[in-house]
């Protein structure tokens, strides 16, 4: 296991770094706590969405940058959850919590079985057959209409009482974010998440080293299909509906482009990435209809000078000049 | 099983061959997932729409298509692909943004309005066909395409350019060392791909109609050929463009609630057994 | 393309700019704050032709009217909802929550506008929808604050359809209908009507949307031995099916009936002569020779160069209905209440959508239907000519209100057949 340290950031840093660091995410978790008392209901909203798409691009990148498997099948895991959510408590009555419990259920399940069906490939091969596997559930999802009310989708009553509160949802939004942060940092910096950086690297030498690959890219594969479900079923209370757009490729690529914006690997980078994408997107369409140029535009200059996103850019230009 | 049906997955499956074959050649030997190809498929058919529109010339309007699509090819691959040459999933990624940019320019350019490209007489209405009648452009589109399967077969087979494709999909490293500027098959292979969109694009225009989104259906379709047939084969794109073909058919005519599901779940399990697709062979 | 947001934005605010720097007493100058109205429409994605029809048909009334109502400007703010449920509902939430619009119209695809009803719900801004044509927003699942203003029902254009089908002497039927819900309301509003005076339907068949292949339906079509085909698509399914169906020799040897999406001018005027003679029903006509129809249809084709389809002509009867109502309350658009009640109340005249229309208590309009005909103009170009016509169909057509919703909503399995 030596042999890895080099590559875990986190256990090798200077005392002064380690205190800026420190600093740093003590004032961003300050202002992520004070935006109820200053943002208007609006705003409050969109915080609670890049909060949400936060989630869901972790959960891309905690496959994509730390087991070496790029997957474009999360938006179809994602909205699983929400689906199941909506008709748990529109068809069987259920309430809310244990709705979205059997919702993250659902999504881990549906990930289990794209990971038997992937694991044995990776790279490019891996991108397409996710993508096909997360066709078929927005298939499903289109004309099983007696279920999943075909293209209208399901309209739900979710967000009463409490939660029908903008300041209380971004508030309990914020603390599930937060934690399923420390959990999959928790989960990438484990002897396991060592084992899949390992395989990310060299999937041949681990497996010369007696790992068993296939078992590890599995697993990994489901839990991050257990944290883009929580992501989804947060996203049915918050949308109070759900359509085959929730689960069409569009969701899938926009986790991914938010995972890579703010930089693969790094986890705390998805909730740049997921705040520059939807930011941008809010500032644009109040101005042109463009808004599918920029995000091409913003793909193809983020593909051609920053591929290791912003956190992974601003890291290295930082280590650079130490 | 009727001739008629047979004859309608025939020729949805040599428009999907045209398309397909130019996505799998340059995944084939440019390892580039070109999400873009969908796209240059709807690009091609506007060009191929406003030039028919403005001269009359069908034959023209196919010429420009091919050609315009394949000098966007050159485009893309020499100003912003060479940038990223050898990593993979950037190259996948960047062609997704390519393709959103292209698609929105259409909408700006022609509107959102639901074209079709404008057929010649002698194409229009319906020929009899083993005891059946048929419509003559589907005919010509079944025609265009078993033409175009035999001419990049020839051309693969019986060419030097093809000899070195085919060298190049097994091992372009090994072509390189022996001293051939692969660079320039990369390149010549990258714009036959595109021009094969394009041409698809100007069939396709006035067989399934032009409209903003015809590019990702397209592109889908295309994908899952090639990724039943497996990478770089041709053979493969074609038997992948039948197979979809008929099962889109025949999922319609027999399966009506499943449709989807009946192209993209045999996909999905013969990808799990055959990662590679049917003929594809490890890199 | 104008940027038309861009357009609008700078005509309000040099209008608010100018209100402001006239000395008014302030009381009065509060008075005079603009109506805000948000205004979404689909101008990316899929249905971005339509889209833009609708924000013109919806332009060219205060074109024609002026942008002032009782002392107030009108202030419009265009959204995108790029053909999208989620990107919809985000941008009514900005409408609302932002931009503090005073209500809410527009929308096109059925499921964007269900997700913005559901969202208006929960907050009583009213939201009033000339396209949305899902039923039970107006039957089963009614919301006292969304009002299907100049608008219309699926299953309510089909039934006069039917009932013209059977006097015309057409005995069996096949259907073929795009696979949601708009398309079932559609196919059942048709085969209720149809099946309950004596009609048969030998075969419904049902696609996905987005169907690029219409050949193996198609096929199965020509073997059935029916009177007539009817047909229920939309936009580009509705362009590649008059084509495919005039490819396949069908045209002139089975008689094409549909719904009124597939005879829209969005649709018929890229075509060529596929779609003539094809029967559909609709609340407009643009080829009727009524004062209020040719004059719109004069205006709009002088001001787009192309004759209106259903997304212009409804929004431009919409804005003409808001105003009345408006009008009628002072422009005090702050009372929801006293806005829902007088929209409710407006009995529209001199509109393209025929003499008088007026809502019924469920918050649907009623008025004369056409049945009409794909023809050409003398020009050549194609339109839509009346060849009959019903008066006053409402959402319920011959049938009590409360009985007919005790039946269940109409769905694949169930289209009300009457064996």
């Amino acid at each position: 296991m030596t042999s890895l340290a080099p590559t875990v950031v986190t256990t090798n840093k200077s005392g002064l770094r380690s205190a800026l660091a420190w600093v740093g995410s003590a004032a961003i978790l300050f202002v992520l706590i004070a935006l109820p008392f200053v943002l208007k209901s609006y705003h409050l909203g969109i915080a609670t969405q890049i909060l949400i798409f936060a989630i869901l691009a972790m959960s891309v990148d905690v496959l994509a940058g730390f087991a070496g498997r790029t997957p474009l099948c999360h938006g179809a895991i994602f909205g699983t959850a929400t689906y199941f959510v909506i008709y748990g408590v529109n068809t069987w009555g259920l309430p809310l919590p244990v709705a979205m419990m059997i919702g993250v259920a659902a999504a881990t399940a549906v990930a289990a079985v794209f990971a038997l069906l992937a694991v044995r490939v990776s790279g490019v091969y891996f991108l397409l057959l996710t993508l096909a596997l997360g066709l078929v559930i927005w298939g499903i999802c289109l004309r099983w209409s007696q279920v999943t009310g075909g293209e209208n989708g399901l309209r739900g009553d979710l967000r009463t009482g409490a939660l029908a509160d903008p300041a209380t949802f971004y508030a309990l939004v914020l603390v599930i974010s937060l934690c399923a942060f420390f959990a999959m940092r928790r989960f990438v910096n484990s002897p396991f998440g060592l084992t899949l950086r390992g395989i990310r690297d060299s999937e041949s030498r681990m497996a010369s080293m007696g790992y068993n690959v296939t078992l590890h890219v599995f697993l990994a594969f489901t839990i991050s299909g257990f944290f883009a479900g929580v992501a989804g079923a947060i996203y049915a209370v918050f949308n109070n509906f759900v359509s085959p757009s929730a689960v069409a490729l569009a969701q899938s690529v926009q986790g991914l482009l938010m995972a890579i914006v703010g930089g693969i690997g790094t986890l705390v980078g998805s909730f740049v990435g997921a705040a520059v994408i939807i930011i941008l997107e809010q500032f644009v369409s109040a101005y042109t209809e463009r808004w599918q140029m920029v995000l091409g535009i913003v793909f193809i200059l983020i593909m051609l000078f920053a591929p290791e996103g912003i956190v992974g850019k601003s890291r290295t230009l930082w280590h650079r000049r130490k | 099983m009727s001739v008629f049906q047979l004859l309608n997955g025939m020729t949805f499956a040599a428009l999907l061959f045209i398309v397909a074959s130019g996505f799998t050649l340059i995944f084939g030997l440019l390892r580039i997932v070109n999400l873009a190809h969908g796209a240059l498929y709807l690009l091609g058919g506007y060009i191929g729409l406003a030039v028919a529109q403005a001269t009359g010339i069908y034959l023209l309007s196919g010429l420009a298509a091919m050609g315009g699509i394949a000098l966007a090819g050159l485009v893309l691959d020499q100003t912003l692909l060479r940038w990223v040459k050898g990593y993979e999933l950037r190259q996948v990624l960047l062609t997704l943004g390519v393709a959103l940019v292209i698609n929105d320019l259409t909408l700006v350019i022609w509107g959102g309005d639901t074209f079709s490209v404008p057929v010649p007489p002698e194409l229009q209405g319906a020929a009899s066909i083993l005891g059946v009648t048929y419509p003559k452009f589907r005919l010509f589109v079944l025609a265009v395409g078993v033409a175009t399967f035999l001419a990049l077969w020839l051309m693969l087979n019986k060419t030097r350019l093809g000899a070195l494709i085919r060298a190049g999909v097994d091992d372009a490293e090994m072509v390189e060392a022996s001293g051939i500027n692969i660079q320039r098959v990369f390149l010549l292979t990258f714009m036959l791909g595109a021009a094969l969109a394009g041409l698809g694009g100007w069939l396709g225009g006035a067989f399934l109609t032009l409209y903003p989104s015809a590019d990702s259906e397209i592109l889908v379709f295309s994908m899952a050929v090639v990724i039943i047939g497996g990478r770089g084969s041709l053979v493969g794109a074609a038997v992948g463009s039948v197979l979809i073909g008929m099962l889109n058919t025949f999922g319609q005519v027999w399966f009506p609630e499943l449709a989807y599901f009946v192209i993209f779940g045999p996909m999905a399990v013969l990808l799990a057994f055959r990662p590679l697709g049917l003929f594809g062979r490890a890199a | 393309m104008i940027n038309r947001r861009k357009l609008l934005k700078s005509t309000a605010s040099i209008s608010a700019v100018a209100a402001s720097t006239v000395s008014f007493p302030a009381i009065l100058r509060a008075q005079a704050a603009p109506i805000k109205i948000g205004l979404m429409a689909p101008l990316t994605g899929v249905l971005a032709a339509g889209g833009k029809e609708l924000v013109e048909g919806f332009e060219l009334w205060w074109e024609r009217n002026g942008r002032e109502i009782a002392g107030r400007k009108i202030e419009i703010t265009v959204e995108d909802d790029a053909s999208n449920p989620d990107t919809a509902l985000q941008k009514a939430r900005r409408l609302v929550e932002q931009t503090n619009v005073h209500f809410l119209v527009g929308n096109i695809v059925a499921n964007t506008g269900l997700a913005v009803a559901n969202y208006v719900k929960g907050n009583g801004v009213p939201y009033f929808i000339p396209v949305i044509a899902a039923d039970d927003l107006t039957q089963r699942n009614r919301i006292p604050n969304v009002l299907r203003i100049a608008g219309y029902t699926g299953s309510q254009m089909t039934r006069p359809l039917a009932d013209w089908s059977l006097k015309n002497g057409y005995k069996k039927v096949a259907t073929v209908s795009q696979d949601y819900a708009y398309g079932h309301e559609m196919c059942g509003g048709f085969a209720q009507t149809f099946t309950e005076g004596g009609g048969q339907i030998v075969q419904q068949f049902w696609h996905p949307l987005n169907t690029a292949d219409f050949s193996p339906y198609l096929g199965q079509l020509q073997g059935l031995g029916v009177d007539a085909i009817f047909g229920m698509e939309t936009g580009a399914d509705a362009s590649r099916f008059l084509q495919q169906y005039a490819n396949f020799g069908l045209k002139g040897k089975i008689p094409l009936i549909s719904a009124m999406n597939v005879a829209d001018q969005s649709v018929i005027r890229t075509l060529g002569d596929e779609p003539m003679d094809v029967v559909s029903c609709a609340m407009f006509c643009e080829g009727a020779q009524d004062e209020a129809t040719k004059t719109f249809v004069g205006e709009y084709e002088k001001r787009y160069q192309k004759l209106p389809s259903v997304f212009g002509t409804t929004h431009f009867s919409g804005a003409m209905w808001l105003t009345q109502a408006i009008t009628k309350i002072g422009g005090k658009v702050e009372d929801r209440e006293a806005l829902l009640k007088a929209v409710r109340e407006v009995e529209l005249k001199g509109s393209p959508l025929g003499p008088i229309v007026k809502l019924d208590p469920y918050g649907h309009p009623v008025y004369n239907v056409f049945i009409r005909k794909v023809a050409k103009r003398e020009d050549g170009k194609k339109w839509n000519v009346p060849i009959a016509t019903y008066p006053d169909v409402g959402q319920f057509w011959k049938y009590d209100p409360e009985t007919y919703m005790k039946q269940p909503s109409y769905s694949r399995t169930f289209q009300g057949i009457k064996s």
